[in-house]
């Protein structure tokens, strides 16, 4: 089970990527339990978790705020292969660097991205399933953090 | 009469992020770099890389078909000079070490800024 403590290794790590990557801190929201499905945003990037611990990390954003986040990057491709591309990127860099605390037991999948009408997702059985909002400039996203 | 010396790096880049693998293209290093090729995967960048013969690589860890650290190993298997540099946001010290251990000479955690691309890259080519 996640608890409460090991959830700040996500949040720091989520805070990191936008400070680092986008240039510009983000603000995160208090986590919460996730006890009812959650509707994902246009692109979600998802990582598996197996070894010591198993779950999900997932990375959900609306397309503007991936766009904007582009072009903090220096990019000048907006199109939807980029796009796909930066969440899968932010699942994994938020996932790996939480090996700095979890260890190399915590072994992470390449990103798999879902994008455009995605059914809501369910709070995983057997895990405590944590959305974690994500504020950054105008715009909201979020990172759901469930293992067991 | 002296022939023109070519006297750059050729540079083989391998991320399953088209986004990191642009980012290390623009590195202001890259007038010392001569990109010869960039992978997605592990087996595209073996391929690649006895197609090119690269004096340096910039290498993703966490890729699908082959991760990185058996393509290092084989990339330094063939070319014992060849210097590569880690690109990973695998941030754990064990991670760092067989890296190292493998052959590669660096190790750069994701994200990283410019600057920390720029430093990492020189240091490779000190």
């Amino acid at each position: 089970m996640l608890h409460e403590r090991e959830l700040k290794v996500f949040v720091e790590g989520t805070t990191r990527f936008f400070e680092v990557a986008a240039q510009q801190p983000a603000s995160i929201g208090s986590p919460y339990l996730m006890e009812e499905p959650l509707a994902l945003h246009e692109y979600s990037g998802l990582i598996e978790v197996s070894g010591r611990r198993e779950g999900v990390v997932c990375f959900t954003a609306p397309k503007t705020m991936l766009a904007v986040m582009l072009m903090k990057m220096h990019e000048t491709d907006f199109g939807h292969e980029t796009m796909r591309d930066l969440v899968g990127e932010v699942a994994n860099t938020i996932s790996g660097n939480a090996r700095r605390d979890f260890g190399n037991e915590f072994r992470i999948s390449p990103p798999r991205v879902l994008w455009g009408d995605t059914p809501p997702i369910d709070p995983r059985p057997g895990a405590r399933t944590f959305v974690i909002p994500i504020h950054w400039r105008s715009h909201s996203a979020k990172l759901v953090v469930a293992l067991c | 009469m002296n022939a023109a010396v070519d006297s750059t790096l050729k540079l083989l880049i391998v991320d399953d992020s088209t986004l990191i693998r642009r980012r290390v293209e623009r590195s202001q290093r890259f007038d010392r770099l001569r990109l010869v090729g960039s992978a997605a995967d592990g087996v595209e960048a073996l391929a690649l890389f006895s197609r090119t013969d690269p004096d340096v690589v910039t290498m993703d860890l966490t890729m699908p078909q082959m991760d990185g650290i058996e393509c290092i190993r084989r990339m330094v298997a063939l070319k014992p000079s060849v210097r590569i540099l880690v690109i990973s946001a695998l941030a754990d010290k064990a991670t760092a070490i067989e890296a190292m251990a493998s052959g590669a000479n660096g190790f750069l955690n994701k994200p990283f800024t410019e600057r920390q691309l720029n430093e990492a890259l020189a240091e490779l080519l000190r």
